[in-house]
């Protein structure tokens, strides 16, 4: 079956290579099975999975990256997002509904949060998107609790031993995204120009956001 | 909502094994963290008990959830971290017991 | 075999960090999990899903791509909970591999 979806722009540095995982077509006959069962019961419509996966589509790090903008250079913002990150997704117009409980989690120059979920792979899907692959692989979650220093080691991103690493593992119904360090040098720049520094990756924490370029 | 933890309380996390012996469970505590111990960082709430929701059973009542910091060098023999870092994981109320001290 | 904090060799493993583009199976599989669990339809709860896979048998966990586990954890939820017989599936499977020389969906 051919590609269909092709992943958002991600900072891919030197990985620029791109897999697909072709499912086997046993498991393609039964997706198909199960959906038009469920359809033909009316548990949902005929046309809800397409609608989802447009949605789905709709979601990726743009949002998350918006939400980080506009915390770097409006501080009331800032605090609603710490305090209640699902009101302050909602007045930027994200739909929230399906998302147990969302928690922004900031940086400071003394501590920098990683994100992993070691029991399954949740993740802020609701403002981000579907994760990557690396984020829902086995060695990722065994890894990042364990070894988190490799971890940014091997994502090529630099963090002094006097700044504190928390792990965060995401056993329970909390999403967490991290709010970022603001790049150095980037108090000029644009609240537009500052969401384009935002990666995905910086939001789960095993990047820091893009330097400001002059 | 009642919580018996609040902010800076040094809790254990309970060396229990519900799912030993093939037993049917589905627990949100880690391994790696059961035994050991740690600190409230924050109060999240109370929400329906996992453990029972993943069998059709509602739940309830609610229990209380709790962002418990560890040392990562309490966690690990062994393992790529500085001794300062941490980790923080979401825990419910019946599997954390007070610690004395 | 889902608890992986720490699991060795995993934790000393290096990390594939190449991205992956989704195919249509696994947009459907992951729309899927969503309608099912959507607190407005209440047709399966995350924590069933979850619980399902952790059923899987060790090797299907070590084996199967992420959304083939997801499948197979689906349709054993939805069997266990009456929503769909195995026999219903076994029926629409033979069916469809009837059809299986029409244009893919």
């Amino acid at each position: 079956m051919a590609d269909r979806h092709h992943p958002h722009d991600h900072d891919h540095a030197e990985h620029a290579e791109i897999v697909t995982h072709e499912p086997s077509p046993e498991h393609v006959l039964l997706e198909r099975a199960l959906r038009e069962l469920l359809i033909a019961k009316g548990v949902f419509p005929a046309d809800a999975v397409r609608q989802q996966i447009d949605l789905t589509d709709s979601r990726s790090e743009a949002m998350g990256a918006r939400l980080v903008a506009r915390a770097w250079v409006d501080a009331d913002f800032k605090r609603l997002l710490l305090e209640d990150a699902k009101a302050a997704a909602t007045s930027l117009g994200v739909d929230v509904s399906n998302t147990p409980e969302l928690v922004v989690l900031e940086n400071t120059p003394e501590l920098h949060h990683l994100v992993v979920c070691t029991l399954c792979s949740c993740y802020p899907k609701a403002i981000l998107g579907i994760p990557p692959a690396w984020y829902k692989s086995r060695e990722y979650r065994a890894r990042a609790v364990k070894d988190p220093r490799g971890v940014l080691r091997e994502f090529g991103t630099p963090l002094g031993s006097d700044v504190e690493l928390r792990v965060v593992d995401s056993t329970a119904d909390m999403r967490y995204l991290v709010l970022p360090l603001r790049p150095p040098g980037s108090e000029g720049s644009s609240e537009s120009d500052l969401a384009r520094l935002v990666t995905r990756d910086s939001m789960i924490g095993v990047s820091h956001p893009k330097p400001v370029v002059d | 909502m009642s919580a018996l933890f609040k902010a800076g309380d040094a809790v254990r996390v309970a060396d229990r094994w519900p799912e030993a012996g093939g037993v049917r469970a589905h627990v949100r505590t880690p391994h790696f963290l059961r035994g050991r111990t740690g600190t409230i960082e924050r109060v999240l709430g109370a929400f329906p008990n996992p453990e029972e929701l993943a069998f059709g059973r509602p739940g309830l009542p609610r229990v209380a959830l709790y962002m418990v910091k560890f040392r990562e060098a309490d966690l690990w023999t062994s393992g790529g971290f500085e001794a300062r870092d941490t980790l923080v994981a979401d825990l419910y109320e019946h599997w954390l017991e007070n610690v004395d001290g | 075999m889902h608890d992986l904090g720490g699991v060795e060799p995993l934790a000393s493993a290096p990390i594939d960090r190449r991205e992956h583009a989704l195919t249509q199976f696994d947009l459907n599989v992951d729309a899927l999990m969503y309608l099912l669990s959507h607190p407005s339809r209440r047709v399966i709860r995350v924590d069933e899903l979850r619980r399902s896979i952790e059923s899987l048998p060790s090797d299907d966990y070590a084996r199967l791509s992420y959304y083939e586990k997801w499948l197979m954890a689906m349709r054993d939820l939805l069997v266990e909970k009456g929503v769909l017989s195995a026999n219903e599936i076994a029926s629409k499977l033979i069916e469809l591999r009837g059809r299986a020389g029409d244009v893919a969906p």
